[in-house]
């Protein structure tokens, strides 16, 4: 009993510090790389005994320290309470997201199977909506307390604009959900281990191309980050439901922003790219056209090349969506809603029913 | 599900839920209905109903209390300044509810706990429910989707002038 507490609790912490470590990596290129494609040298001011480490004592040290040293504002007429508890709210749920998300296979030590995932849900890929919906409460009750028209702009925005990509999201998630029969991610991710014809690993991305590419869109909407910014638009709202927000706050909703694109891009991973699977990796080592090549030690080894596979995806998404925000320009809000109602819900539907009608044709599912 | 936790649980819930209506302002109105609809979600994880639990969360929570938000803020409803209800109004309202938890307290009391019926293996399981739901309960979900069609309708006929 002790132990499996324990080992429910470690899990759960190492699925936090992976989330933060990859979030962490995901602000140090948000600077670098937005330096790099707007031909600026970027983050290079701060360092420690001259060792500056290419910007990354700038991003991950003095940003943070200056962050959480400056001054807490909550201006006048602002709701107190709401305008505390908002940060927290955006916060928690996209942390907590990562719980059904399965980052390897099974641990075998000391006689128990400990399966890599910090809470085997049945029902996980509704867990995930859910957690994503509740991420909108930090924004309107953002806008909302803090007393000032630009935030309550951005909150309203916000919402609109959330809502309405939760819909493509989900309908895009149907199309997979279909096509592996199941809610649970980890069994998700096993389905993916197969090969077809032998040698093609049968990831997500060849049996639901439609819904990739939906799922990103909605995704990147999701995190409300550029195109999709409207509820912040640094041009026309000041920082939208953020604007009245400093300090250690600010830096919340900046974390907050950061793990919702570290959390598509798990997603990403989960659904679309065999999760933690490496192609020909079995629980004994490569497995290439009949030929077995063992791996030593393979209890360890296996499940840590499964994570780092897991984590290496997910860098790479996290890297993909900063250079999606550096590349494109901020929608109209118009052709906002426009692409969330007439472009992806149709084409969400029409995804659905062409999967359900080839599985009804094939009579199997992946 | 343990004892405690239910009763810690049942206590939260009323809580929130009492708060729901002595709040006088809206937007904290409706934070106290996601605190009640979260709650009450936790039960369906005592009865190991995940799927449901999920679904209430996902509909109720993260959908149905987001929208309530979203037009008290469009509309800016203001604190609600007006005076107290009197005393016999609250006398009233105290005594109905008082005489309805006694009711279902003396109904529970009167009838006869036989202990639950066994369930088999997967109950409650999405692929448990939406067997149930597309074989046995295939008419009464078809007219509940036509429900909410209408409504639907009926909310784009009276928001557009001319269609």
């Amino acid at each position: 009993m002790g132990i499996d507490v324990a080992i429910a609790c470690g899990k759960a912490v190492f699925m936090i510090l992976l989330v933060l470590q990859v979030m962490a990596l995901g602000v140090f290129f948000e600077r670098k790389v937005s330096a790099v494609i707007q031909d600026r040298i970027g983050a290079n001011r701060a360092s420690i005994f001259g060792f500056a480490g290419l910007g990354l004592i700038n991003t991950l040290v003095a940003d943070p320290v200056k962050f959480l040293l400056k001054e807490d504002v909550t201006p006048a007429g602002a709701d107190r309470f709401l305008h505390f508890l908002a940060p927290v709210i955006a916060v928690v749920p996209a942390v907590a997201a990562f719980a059904v998300i399965p980052f390897g296979d099974v641990l075998e030590a000391g006689g128990r199977t400990i399966t890599l995932q910090a809470a085997q849900l049945n029902v996980g890929v509704l867990y995930v909506l859910a957690m994503a919906s509740f991420g909108v409460y930090g924004v309107v009750l953002a806008g909302w307390a803090s007393n000032n028209r630009w935030s309550l702009l951005g909150g309203i925005r916000g919402s609109a604009q959330m809502i309405s990509y939760e819909i493509a999201m989900g309908l895009a998630l149907i199309g997979v959900v279909l096509t592996y029969g199941t809610l649970d991610l980890q069994s998700m991710v096993r389905q993916q281990g197969h090969l077809l014809w032998g040698w093609l690993p049968a990831w997500g991305i060849l049996y639901q191309p439609f819904a990739f590419v939906l799922f990103l869109v909605a995704g990147v909407a999701e995190s409300k980050r550029i195109p999709f910014d409207l509820p912040e638009s640094e041009s026309e709202l000041v920082s939208g439901y953020f604007t009245e927000y400093s300090g250690a706050k600010h830096l919340m909703f900046m974390m907050a922003d950061f793990v919702e694109v570290v959390l598509v891009a798990a997603l990403i991973t989960t659904f679309f790219f065999g999760g933690w699977q490496i192609p020909f990796l079995e629980a004994d080592g490569f497995h290439v056209f009949g030929r077995v090549f063992a791996l030593p030690a393979a209890w360890i080894v296996v499940p840590l090349l499964q994570v780092t596979s897991f984590l290496v995806k997910c860098v790479f998404f996290t890297f993909f969506q900063i250079v999606v925000r550096w590349t494109l320009p901020r929608f109209r809000y118009d052709q906002l809603m426009k692409l969330g109602w007439q472009g992806l819900l149709p084409l969400g539907l029409v995804n659905v029913m062409a999967t359900a009608g080839i599985i009804l044709a094939w009579g199997t599912t992946a | 599900m343990n004892a405690l936790v239910f009763l810690v649980l049942a206590a939260l819930t009323i809580a929130a839920a009492v708060a729901v209506v002595t709040n006088r302002n809206p937007v904290y109105s409706a934070l106290a209905l996601v605190s009640t609809l979260a709650l009450m979600s936790c039960f369906f994880v005592g009865l190991e109903a995940y799927l449901v639990w999920a679904l209430q969360l996902v509909v109720y929570a993260g959908a149905i209390v987001v929208l309530f938000l979203f037009v008290i803020m469009l509309l800016n409803v203001q604190r609600d300044e007006r005076a107290l209800p009197g005393p016999g109004t609250v006398v009233a309202v105290a005594g109905g509810a008082g005489l309805l938890a006694l009711g279902v307290a003396l109904a529970a009391i009167r009838t006869p706990f036989a202990g639950m019926p066994a369930v088999g293996e997967g109950y409650g399981s999405p692929e448990h429910l939406a067997h149930r739901l597309f074989t046995d309960y295939l008419v009464p979900f078809e007219i509940t989707s036509l429900l909410l069609l209408v409504a639907i309708v009926g909310a784009v006929v009276l928001g557009k002038r001319r269609i």
